[in-house]
């Protein structure tokens, strides 16, 4: 498929001003642009039909099921778009005076608060533009914390190996030191090393509960009281709410820092069609460190930013993050209401549990007994025998219509597949896809050979991973002419 | 399982070569290799710095995830190879010969496993 800038004709557009009816002015010679800009030029009907051919060859959650483990690609429903599309929102200036804004700063106010209460946390921030971004913002509050309190020999942060890789790096990229701590086979956390990695260099731990076999830890008050009684601190990856929501809080688990997914538990757009939003939310003790400016209510009600937060961390990104994506949550979580909630994180897990126990007809599933809102296939013994491998699987599946799960993860399991159907999906989507998962098993025993030839209908179908990853081609470069 | 009875091993799949009683060169197992896939990235120490029995000294990158190399002795790094650093490749094609680091000083170091040993060790990780 061609570039917009190879369809470019010289002289095309698909505007038309109208003519200029103020005085021109000249930049001084320093500032004027030597060359033009090498932009396409393109009617408004090519570019219109360029990014509808794209849309054909992408997948989303509008196209089919999306069992992505650990994305959480639930369906987006249509009334959070309507709501954040209101000009209200749309076509408002993050430095418009205040009173004429109340209506997004209520936004911002209300969501906090909800989502406080979802979490059982204090106070919250929506600057952090994602998952990753949200766990730095939340262990710079941690660090703070010590700092603050003169503890400065506390600079470890003890995470699990079966966390997501996103943890160690946010401990390394905060400057602290992380301490691995091996799990169990089901991927829990083991009481006796927890107790062994604590002492008083411990910053913190950091958990994501259910784990990422989907298994909701049975000590979790344990943990959090040995990591509380050496001094240090509890982070919440908030990647696996979706199995909990409206459940239980990780406030209540003891946890003192959380993030928020807002783009996979609470229903926005994501998986390239982001941005996405990593909320931190944290206890009263480190709400001071939060990132300024914070949306405060007056006792008459009226709302403002307070700015002068002389303990904050600073900023963490400009503004008050992606408005767009706090508001559609807010939508979701409203639209939800107290009631609806808790169904969400039930009938995630339902749904898990029911694909989950169809598979294991012929797939072996790690997980023992039941599994929270995903599971983990491994195809270890398939890729021995038959040499099928979950790559192999994963591929087929891109024949059938539907997304596969995700591969190689998490990596204490081989040859992984991690299921995460959602609960947006009716049992006839998830009995349609067990039927496809046990059809390609029976064709991976009887004619394993063939499985290395899929996909055969898609435009991309095995791209050489190694230069993608050691040369990528990510931008257009104009011919030498 | 391809193993030169040269070398000693870690029961973190590294191999150690040693050059004389205090210098060693150490590198990944086959069998490492073999389950990380193909390599994209490789990150060493500098000639100079000091590396700790047990700890990383430096982490590999494949199409699949990224593993610390731990270092199975404690020294001083006096010899990187950079060849490694263009060509990761070599590692998943010649492993025994795509040494890593070469540590010298070696003042400590790790229980090491014989390529007997380390075969038997591989076969119950899997």
């Amino acid at each position: 498929m061609k570039l917009l800038f190879e369809k470019s004709i010289p002289g095309r557009r698909s505007y038309y001003l109208a003519p200029c009816d103020v005085p021109e002015y000249t930049l001084p010679a320093p500032m004027q642009r030597q060359e033009a800009l090498d932009l396409p030029e393109l009617s408004e009907t090519d570019v219109s039909r360029h990014y509808s051919a794209l849309e054909r060859l992408s997948f989303g959650v509008n196209q089919g099921f999306y069992p992505l483990g650990s994305c959480t690609m639930k369906y987006n429903p249509k009334i959070n778009e309507k709501l954040a599309a209101l000009s209200g929102f749309t076509e408002i200036h993050p430095l418009q005076p205040e009173h004429t804004v109340q209506g997004a700063l209520r936004v911002l106010y209300e969501a906090e608060r909800s989502l406080c209460e979802v979490t059982g946390m204090d106070a919250m921030t929506f600057q952090p533009a994602a998952g990753a971004h949200g766990e730095l913002t939340g262990l710079m509050l941690i660090k703070r914390y010590h700092e603050a309190r003169g503890d400065t020999p506390r600079r470890k942060i003890i995470v699990p190996d079966s966390a997501h890789g996103t943890n160690p790096a946010t401990v390394s990229m905060c400057g602290m030191e992380v301490v691995n701590l091996s799990s169990g086979a089901d991927g829990c956390v083991d009481l006796e090393a927890l107790r062994q990695a604590v002492g008083p260099d411990t910053a913190g731990f950091m958990l994501t509960n259910p784990n990422t076999l989907g298994i909701f830890d049975p000590n979790i008050m344990r943990i959090t009281e040995i990591v509380h009684e050496a001094g240090g601190l509890c982070y919440y990856d908030g990647a696996n709410l979706n199995a909990v929501v409206g459940v239980v809080r990780p406030g209540d688990m003891g946890f003192d820092c959380v993030h928020l997914n807002l783009h996979k538990t609470f229903s926005t757009p994501h998986g390239g069609g982001g941005p996405g939003s990593g909320a931190v939310g944290c206890k009263a003790r480190l709400e001071a460190y939060l990132p300024a400016p914070r949306v405060v209510m007056s006792e008459e009600g009226k709302l403002s930013l307070q700015q002068d937060c002389p303990e904050s961390i600073g900023k963490v990104r400009s503004f008050y993050g992606n408005f767009l994506v706090v508001l559609r949550a807010f939508a979701y979580l409203t639209t939800l209401g107290q009631d609806g909630l808790p169904e969400v994180a039930k009938n995630a897990v339902l749904n898990a549990n029911y694909l989950m126990k169809r598979l294991s007809e012929r797939f072996t599933i790690v997980n023992q007994g039941f599994c929270m809102h995903e599971f983990v296939i491994t195809m270890e013994r398939e890729a021995k025998e038959k040499h099928v491998t979950a790559m192999d699987m994963a591929k087929a599946l891109l024949d059938c219509g539907m997304h596969p799960p995700t591969m190689y993860f998490p990596l204490i399991v081989k040859e992984a597949l991690m299921v995460e159907p959602t609960e947006t999906e009716g049992k006839e989507t998830l009995d349609e896809a067990a039927e496809i998962f046990l059809s390609l098993y029976d064709r991976a025993m009887a004619e394993p050979e063939t499985m290395h030839e899929y996909p055969k209908e898609t435009v991309i179908g095995r791209p050489d991973e190694v230069r993608a990853a050691r040369h990528p081609n990510l931008r257009y470069r104009k011919a030498e002419s | 399982m391809n193993l030169p009875k040269s070398m000693v091993f870690t029961k973190s799949h590294e191999w150690v070569k040693f050059l004389s009683e205090d210098t060693a060169l150490i590198g990944l197992s086959d069998y490492a290799q073999d389950q990380m896939g193909s390599l994209v990235f490789v990150n060493l120490p500098m000639v100079g710095d000091e590396v700790i029995a047990g700890e990383p000294l430096g982490d590999v990158e494949s199409v699949k995830a990224v593993s610390d190399v731990y270092s199975p002795v404690t020294g001083t790094v006096s010899r990187v190879n950079e060849e490694l650093l263009d060509a990761p490749e070599s590692i998943n094609q010649d492993p025994y010969a795509a040494w890593l680091v070469e540590v010298s000083d070696i003042s400590d170091r790790d229980d090491f496993l014989s390529a007997t040993e380390y075969e038997e060790f591989c076969l119950k990780e899997e």
